[in-house]
């Protein structure tokens, strides 16, 4: 298996849709392969039409608001005492997390498509309202589907998705979390294809969803290299991006304009969440080498018992508690261009108490769990290295759980 | 290839109807209720569909999804899948036995061992929700190699051009989703309609089988009745969770629901 240079990631597929030929394809029902192909046919031809990518840009750019700041994280690099510490603030853009443009992309094919509907699943609910924000500036009907487990736990954004006139359909089967959420999206999309696009949430699901989500979250990564540049003249010599890793968009968008870059300069870590100290289950197949399987139209690394049941997930973060992961990972673990680690909840508070103790910075339950990895490396770095964290969404939504486990002051 | 599904149509073509088709979760509600409950409707259906339950099933209704995460929860395994067909296919009337799942049960088992099991347990046909063509490809001739179907799903989605190549590389066997739904829809879509469209894809090759499925209730049946085949799975399956809520016996009630379907379309 092998990462091939000078093309895009996304289009590195073979021409059903498998990365190093086993990773992704399109494990769907033979009614949603019409629909598929034509988003497939669509999304080739306009992410080659110059008026279509200055559409994009010139949404990301007035409406979701780049480039996103890059900063160093001068006091936090002091406490650490090794590496310098910078972040890539992807949580100022507009809504407060990085699933705005993937969103905005996936309204903006509905509405060349004629589509007068989109629904979309969501897990922490930046995915849903995001998707809330794009339909109603896009002038689209939206319809999203949230476990109720993480209804229960993000209210701060299923209380924005209502505000956006979305309707919000809670799913009570399976764990009632991201997995039985993007399920039952699937489902509807089944029944109601011929009128209501798809926005699946993450580098995940059929390949053309992957592929569509990885070229949306790029910008994040072509804003950095720019950045980068900016402030260092060069890509430094010694990069290190670390990212949490849930679905995958956000790492993948962070990591995309360096992957021809050799990994000794520029070298990806990718975190799992690890769930509970005490408890066995986790987010991590990559970590904790799950088997490959099949969930939700692709193949990937999953957690699942020996008889191909997915299993249960576990985590504080609602963003990364999914049993699968993008085929784009897989394909990274195994052309061994990234690495992939795990951060377990306690990890992540307390990654979150030093963030906000040192810096004028909230990131997210997600982001706290790489700069949980980020923080503890940084320790053994030269003062050369250049860390650089996502922090891909804001801890607003986190208010309740926050509250919970580190009480009233941290929030 | 011989196959006994052959012989199911042909008798039922023989006395001018359809021939029915029933879907049963396997383990549902436990490992012998559901074997008892194959052997109770074997007298009136003519092929039996048995759900390999999955707990991501991305084509099911709430119906169906019901009846799986119940078997799942009564601790089922692909091997008790196998355990129950071994032990139906030992009734000397029994019928022809299609498998229902998602792939990733079979890619678990081991595409190769699973398909090995089912010619010994005496399954006769597959049908893997999310594993289409040309995905299955050399799936499909894995399964002709066994004397197995491997039965392809046609959709009102499929083009004309995708159609012909499906049903050109099919099996003897094939299946026609009724309309744009999960299983276990409201027929949203007239029977008139629903046959413009069957007919359609019988013309391309009128010589194999195609039954038709989804949303097919007590109701609707009738409306139906010039296809080849039609299948009931949802309203079995709320049969199921009905008798177990009002504390009555599922088996009955049942095979009272089949004998009923099976009367409607003579």
């Amino acid at each position: 298996m092998k990462l091939k240079k000078g093309i895009p990631v996304i289009d590195q597929g073979n021409n059903l849709g498998f990365w190093g030929g086993k990773f992704g394809g399109n494990f769907v029902p033979e009614t949603l392969k019409k629909p598929i192909e034509d988003l497939e046919i669509l999304f080739n031809k306009l992410k080659k039409d110059k008026k279509f990518i200055a559409e994009r840009d010139r949404h990301f750019k007035n409406w979701i608001g780049t480039p996103t700041r890059f900063i160093k994280l001068e006091n936090l690099t002091k406490y650490v005492g090794g590496a310098q510490i910078w972040s890539k603030v992807v949580s100022d853009a507009n809504g407060g997390a990085h699933k705005i443009y993937n969103a905005t992309v996936h309204c903006l094919l509905a509405k060349r498509s004629g589509k007068k509907i989109i629904c979309g699943d969501t897990g922490a609910g930046y995915a849903g309202k995001m998707l809330s924000m794009a339909a109603k500036k896009f002038g689209l009907k939206c319809k999203i589907f949230m476990g109720a487990k993480d209804i229960e736990r993000q209210q701060p954004n299923v209380r924005a998705m209502k505000k956006n006139g979305a309707e919000v359909i809670p799913v009570y089967s399976g764990s009632q979390t991201l997995v039985d959420a993007v399920s039952e999206c699937m489902r509807f999309w089944v029944a109601n294809c011929d009128t209501t696009a798809m926005c699946v949430g993450s580098t995940v699901g059929p390949a053309v969803f992957v592929r569509i989500c990885g070229w949306s979250t790029s910008q994040i990564s072509r804003e950095l290299k720019f950045q980068l540049i900016n402030e260092f003249g060069s890509i430094p010599k010694k990069l290190k991006l670390y990212n949490c890793v849930g679905g995958g968009s956000s790492s993948f968008g962070f990591w995309n304009e360096f992957m021809d870059y050799d990994k000794k300069q520029c070298e990806f870590i990718g975190v799992e969440a690890g769930g509970p100290k005490k408890s066995k289950r986790h987010a991590a197949p990559l970590t904790y080498g799950s088997k490959i399987g099949i969930l939700h139209g692709a193949a990937q690394y999953v957690n699942q018992n020996s008889d191909g049941q997915i299993e249960e997930t576990e985590s504080i973060s609602a963003g990364l508690d999914y049993p699968g992961i993008s085929p784009l990972h897989c394909f990274l673990k195994d052309t061994k261009r990234a690495r992939y680690t795990a951060a377990s909840d306690e990890d992540a508070l307390n990654a979150y108490k030093l963030v906000t103790k040192y810096e004028k910075l909230r990131p997210s339950l997600e982001p706290s769990h790489a700069f949980s990895v980020a923080i503890k490396e940084a320790k053994k770095m030269s003062k050369n290295t250049i860390v650089v964290v996502n922090s891909c969404g804001d801890a607003y939504k986190d208010k309740k759980i926050l509250e919970k486990r580190l009480g009233k002051k941290y929030v | 290839m011989f196959n006994p599904i052959d012989l199911a149509f042909k008798k039922a073509k023989e006395e001018n109807r359809p021939a029915l088709l029933t879907y049963t979760v396997a383990g549902d509600n436990t490992k012998k209720q559901s074997l008892v409950i194959l052997n109770a409707i074997s007298k009136h259906a003519d092929i039996l569909e048995l759900g390999v339950p999955h707990n991501t099933p991305v084509a099911d209704g709430s119906q169906i999804q019901t009846s799986s995460y119940r078997a799942i929860k009564n601790g089922i395994k692909t091997e008790d899948v196998f355990w129950i067909v071994k032990k139906y296919k030992k009734n000397k009337n029994s019928k022809p036995i299609i498998l229902m799942g998602y792939y990733n049960m079979i890619f678990q088992y081991g595409k190769k061992k699973f398909l090995e099991k089912c010619k010994k347990v005496g399954v006769n046909g597959l049908i893997v929700v999310d594993f289409p063509w040309p995905e299955n490809k050399s799936f499909l001739k894995e399964c002709k190699r066994k004397s197995i179907y491997l039965i392809q799903l046609l959709s009102p989605t499929t083009s004309n051009e995708r159609l012909k190549k499906i049903i050109k590389n099919s099996h003897p066997m094939n299946y026609f989703i009724s309309m744009l739904s999960t299983t276990g829809g409201k027929l949203k879509v007239s029977p008139k309609k629903i046959m413009l469209n069957y007919f359609k894809i019988k013309k391309i090759n009128p010589k194999k089988n195609v039954v038709i499925g989804f949303g097919i209730t007590e109701k609707s049946i009738k409306s139906l009745n010039k296809a080849d085949g039609l299948v009931v799975g949802s309203a079995i399956c709320k049969e199921i969770t009905n008798s177990i809520q009002k504390r009555q016996n599922p088996v009955t009630n049942v095979a009272n629901l089949v004998k009923k379907l099976k009367y409607k379309i003579l």
